[in-house]
């Protein structure tokens, strides 16, 4: 018998919570992404141990397809990122001042 | 597995390994958070990511800890590292400057919220009662043969659908990659300018690496659409590229 | 509810020997809209990749109408099959083609076919050359459309992927400026981020129903009495977190200002239209159909959204003096106007809400399209000053512009008026007198500041800035009949022969304008405010521009037919 449910879903709450402050105190662009991908970690986590709970193979398959999307998001993103500061130094989210307001 | 608390039932080797992955998890979380430096932040995560891949094995999803692994560490943290080397390690950031004002506030009530949510699946009282509906995770079979049977009958369409999202990533890569301002623009001018030269250094990295990724997912599931699409996705490249 | 008396006759099987797998069965001419985008989208990419020279942006922007014009056709004729059969679910029930999926099906081609007239101009007085555009924004349409028509959580998010990515990339198409890259990277990071908030709040919904099909959620919901529902509620709140990001209701629009104001502005505008279509399509879907029993959750939630959509959108957009910023909190501002018809959960609600996206992606695309030929060359000069005195210099586009900003306005004899009556209407209808309340307070502050833009539009170019609150006001009523006058007088001379009298009135003003451009915008921008600045119109431009204003203007006159399809769509769920 393994750990219960519960605590998966206690340890995925929580790095969700990690992921989403990180993601909103940091002001590197790239630490932000990667708070992304803790937060998308937490929902596969929670998908995947749903998927034992309820014997139901669909959260897994969930699963696949949060991980095609991340590999897609991070390719643009990162696209993203490196376009912009190619152009100029500083890799801060700080330096993207034009549209403050 | 059905709703009764069966903590108490857990064999210790179950236990002690969900515990030790879990505080991987989470130290490699607060890295991330907190290390000033970003390589110290991608290194922190592949620490949360392996941990993840741990508890996916003690869930019986054996084949998704391996992709877990193959794409995330093996294409996603090394995206993260070679983007990190190309732009430059040594950036300080003002930790204090705030871009989206009201920042703070936001980080600490969704915090809390979320906590909140922590606190109610702790409660272990979250089970509905709720049936299987795509098909057993148990009984015979592998699990490879579970997903993939599962992925082409009642999951088929989003499946197809994630053909386009790899079109988008290759397109949109390039689009993204492409240097600025070659060949001053003067009538028909930027197409040959832009035509005539490769794409640049650090442009080859991101549309490498996701084909790369790209691959990964396609070779994971094993079939021909993904790699149709990813197929797609080359000529898009190509199209773009030109 | 989802029409699964249908089921069993659609979902017929086929064994695939060799595997042992039974494959579902696909119906594909019910996604067949989406079929041509994609795959339509794919012969242009392989054209510009073949073709030994580089194409014009003009032959893209043609084939990309080509595909946008078919895909519109074929939705109409699913529209009438829907009709005749009743609505139909294909492919192992991940996709649902009824009413509701193809009015926003209908929506999503209209847009699509005017949205590359639109950007054509733009593209090539930037010289941006290649497929991009074109090609990002058909596959952004494609996800918009399985958005609409999916019946699945996953497919959802799938959807809201391919929707959002190509929005990304289009925000940060303009490599000359700065600005554009920056919108690009706040509009992914946030994007992102929503998108991962949305993934939990999926995860959390799967956990406490069992399944991510929409269908069986409703099934689920519809057979049991969830007693411990802290899970589901949570997933629910996270999934209406991730859409209002998506959608832009307060308080999760923060990025929006800064990504329209950064991002190219005709893609600013296709990005206004698309994420709303798509964004509030899966909206209303999930939460009207799937968790009708979990209302009382989250009526007063989208309650509390709504107003605060509507009154900071109205409010904020009054101080604005950059044009583009300024259209983009009234975009907020239109997005608690489609959240009230999801507050009032009816089918009147849901059919204003479906009317008003309609009428609202056309009229912002035309909105912005004009912003984008006023700012001129460089794009990046969108002061309400550069406007002061347009409506001499440039009538026809200012007349346009006039017509826009009144429908959006609320004004009659447009689509505006109409949108906004049918969602007040259904709230009232609901109970919800309070919110229809703030509505209109909030449709009257809006008023001041569109009625502001055409009042300087059709003023004296030398005339001073009204200053104060006297002024103001005074200004308010002088743009009254200024504004109203033009507009119906458009209205009249436009409703028989919309498009060909747009080109004919227009012909002439063209030919002058492309000339001024030639010689003025191949130097440097360096043109006072004051002055008169040259707009480059193109026919492309004109023909997209006299199909938004034709559009908002007959069916403010005669809204009866898209009302009808509206209701039609709603009862067709």
């Amino acid at each position: 018998m393994s750990v219960h449910a519960s605590w998966y879903l206690t340890l995925a709450a929580l790095l969700f919570t990690i992921g989403a402050v990180g993601l909103l105190v940091r002001r590197n662009v790239l630490v932000m992404f990667m708070c992304i991908e803790l937060m998308l970690n937490a929902a596969n986590l929670t998908f995947v141990t749903f998927a034992r709970a309820l014997n139901d193979i669909g959260g897994q398959v969930a699963v696949f397809f949060v991980l095609v999307v991340a590999a897609a998001e991070v390719v643009v993103g990162l696209g993203i990122i490196v376009a912009i500061f190619r152009r100029k130094v500083g890799a801060t989210a700080d330096d993207a001042h034009l549209l403050k307001g | 597995m059905s709703a009764p608390a069966v903590l108490a039932a857990a064999t210790i080797p179950d236990a002690v390994t969900f515990a030790l992955a879990a505080v991987i998890c989470v130290v490699g979380a607060l890295g991330v958070v907190l290390m000033r430096n970003p390589v110290h932040s991608a290194l922190a995560l592949v620490m949360t990511l392996f941990g993840v891949a741990v508890l996916f094995v003690e869930q019986d999803a054996q084949f998704l800890a391996a992709v877990q692994v193959i794409v995330y560490t093996g294409a996603i943290v090394v995206l993260f590292l070679f983007v990190i080397m190309l732009l430059g390690v040594d950036r300080r950031e003002r930790v204090l400057a705030d871009t989206f004002r009201g920042q703070r506030v936001v980080a600490l009530v969704l915090g809390l919220m979320v906590l909140a949510e922590v606190v109610l699946l702790a409660r272990t009282r979250w089970t509905t009662g709720a049936h299987s509906v795509a098909g057993p995770l148990d009984g015979p079979g592998s699990n490879v043969a579970k997903l993939g049977r599962s992925i082409f009958t009642t999951y088929l369409i989003p499946f197809e659908v994630t053909s386009a999202l790899l079109v988008v990533a290759v397109v949109g890569a390039v689009v993204l990659a492409r240097r600025p301002g070659l060949g001053e623009p003067s009538g028909e001018a930027p197409d040959e300018a832009d035509g005539a030269s490769p794409v640049g250094p650090g442009a080859s990295g991101p549309g490498a690496e996701a084909a790369d990724a790209e691959a990964a997912d396609a070779a994971g599931a094993g079939t021909a659409e993904s790699t149709a699409g990813a197929g797609a996705a080359a000529g898009a490249g190509a199209a773009v590229t030109r | 509810m989802i029409g699964s008396a249908h089921l069993a006759g659609v979902v017929g099987a086929r064994l695939v020997a060799a595997s042992g797998i039974t494959i579902p069965h696909i119906d594909y001419t019910a996604i067949l809209p989406e079929l041509i985008l994609l795959g339509g989208m794919l012969l242009l990419l392989a054209a510009a990749a073949l073709s030994p020279r580089p194409l014009p942006t003009e032959a893209y922007a043609t084939a990309t109408v080509g595909l946008a014009t078919a895909s519109l056709v074929t939705s109409l004729v699913l529209w009438r099959d829907v009709t005749d059969r009743g609505p139909l679910t294909t492919v192992a029930h991940s996709i649902d083609v009824d009413g509701f999926a193809l009015f926003f099906l209908v929506t999503i081609s209209c847009i699509l076919v005017v949205a590359p007239m639109l950007g054509a101009g733009y593209l090539r007085r930037e010289r941006i050359s290649g497929p991009e555009y074109y090609v990002l924004a058909l596959i952004s349409g494609s996800g918009a459309m399985f958005m609409a028509s999916a019946n699945d959580l996953v497919l959802v998010f799938l959807g809201l992927e391919i929707l959002s990515i190509p929005l990304y990339v289009l925000a940060g198409l303009d490599h000359r400026r700065e600005a554009s890259g920056e919108a690009a990277m706040k509009y992914f990071v946030l994007g992102a981020f929503s998108s991962a908030i949305f993934v939990y709040g999926i995860a959390l919904t799967y956990g406490a129903t069992g399944s991510t099909n929409l269908a069986e959620i409703g099934a689920f919901l519809a057979r049991n009495v969830v007693t411990s529902d802290g899970v589901l509620i949570g997933g629910l709140g996270l999934l209406l977190v991730g859409f209002a990001f998506k959608v832009a209701a307060v308080p999760f629009h923060m990025w929006t200002p800064d990504v329209y104001q950064g991002a190219p502005t005709p893609a600013t505008g296709f990005m206004a239209a698309m994420a709303k279509a798509g964004g509030f399509a899966a909206l209303l879907r999930v939460f009207v159909s799937t968790f009708p029993s979990l209302r009382s959750s989250w009526q007063p939630v989208v309650f509390v959204l709504a107003a605060l959509t509507l009154l900071v959108g109205a409010v904020v957009a009054v101080v604005q003096s950059d044009v583009k910023r300024m259209l983009s909190y009234s975009s907020i501002n239109h997005a608690g106007f489609v959240l009230l018809g999801l507050q009032a959960a009816t089918a009147r609600g849901v059919a204003g809400s479906l009317y008003y996206v309609f009428t609202y992606g056309l009229v912002v695309l035309g909105s912005f399209a004009v912003v984008s030929l006023v700012g001129g060359s460089g794009e990046d000069r969108h002061d309400l000053a550069r406007f002061r005195g347009l409506g001499r210099r440039q009538p026809v586009i200012a007349t346009a512009f006039a017509v826009l900003l009144l429908a959006q306005a609320g004004a009659p004899f447009t689509t505006g008026f109409f949108a906004k009556l049918y969602v007040v209407e259904a709230a009232a209808a609901a109970h919800s007198y309070l919110l229809a309340a703030i509505a209109m307070g909030s449709a009257a502050i809006a008023a001041f500041f569109y009625l502001r833009v055409v009042f300087l539009m059709f003023s004296d170019a030398g005339a001073a800035a009204p200053a104060g609150e006297g002024a103001t006001a005074r200004a308010v009523e002088a743009a009254r009949p200024a504004g109203i006058e033009p507009a119906g007088a458009a209205g009249g001379s436009w409703v028989p022969e919309p498009s060909g009298a747009v080109a004919t009135m227009v012909a002439p003003v063209t030919r002058s304008a492309a000339a001024d451009a030639r010689s003025v915008s191949s130097g440097v921008v360096a043109l006072d405010v004051s002055g008169e600045p040259p707009v480059a119109t193109s026919p492309w431009i004109l023909a997209g521009l006299g199909i938004c204003v034709a559009v908002t203007v007959v069916f403010g006159v005669w809204p009866q037919p898209l009302v009808e399809f509206a209701h039609q769509a709603t009862l067709l769920f």
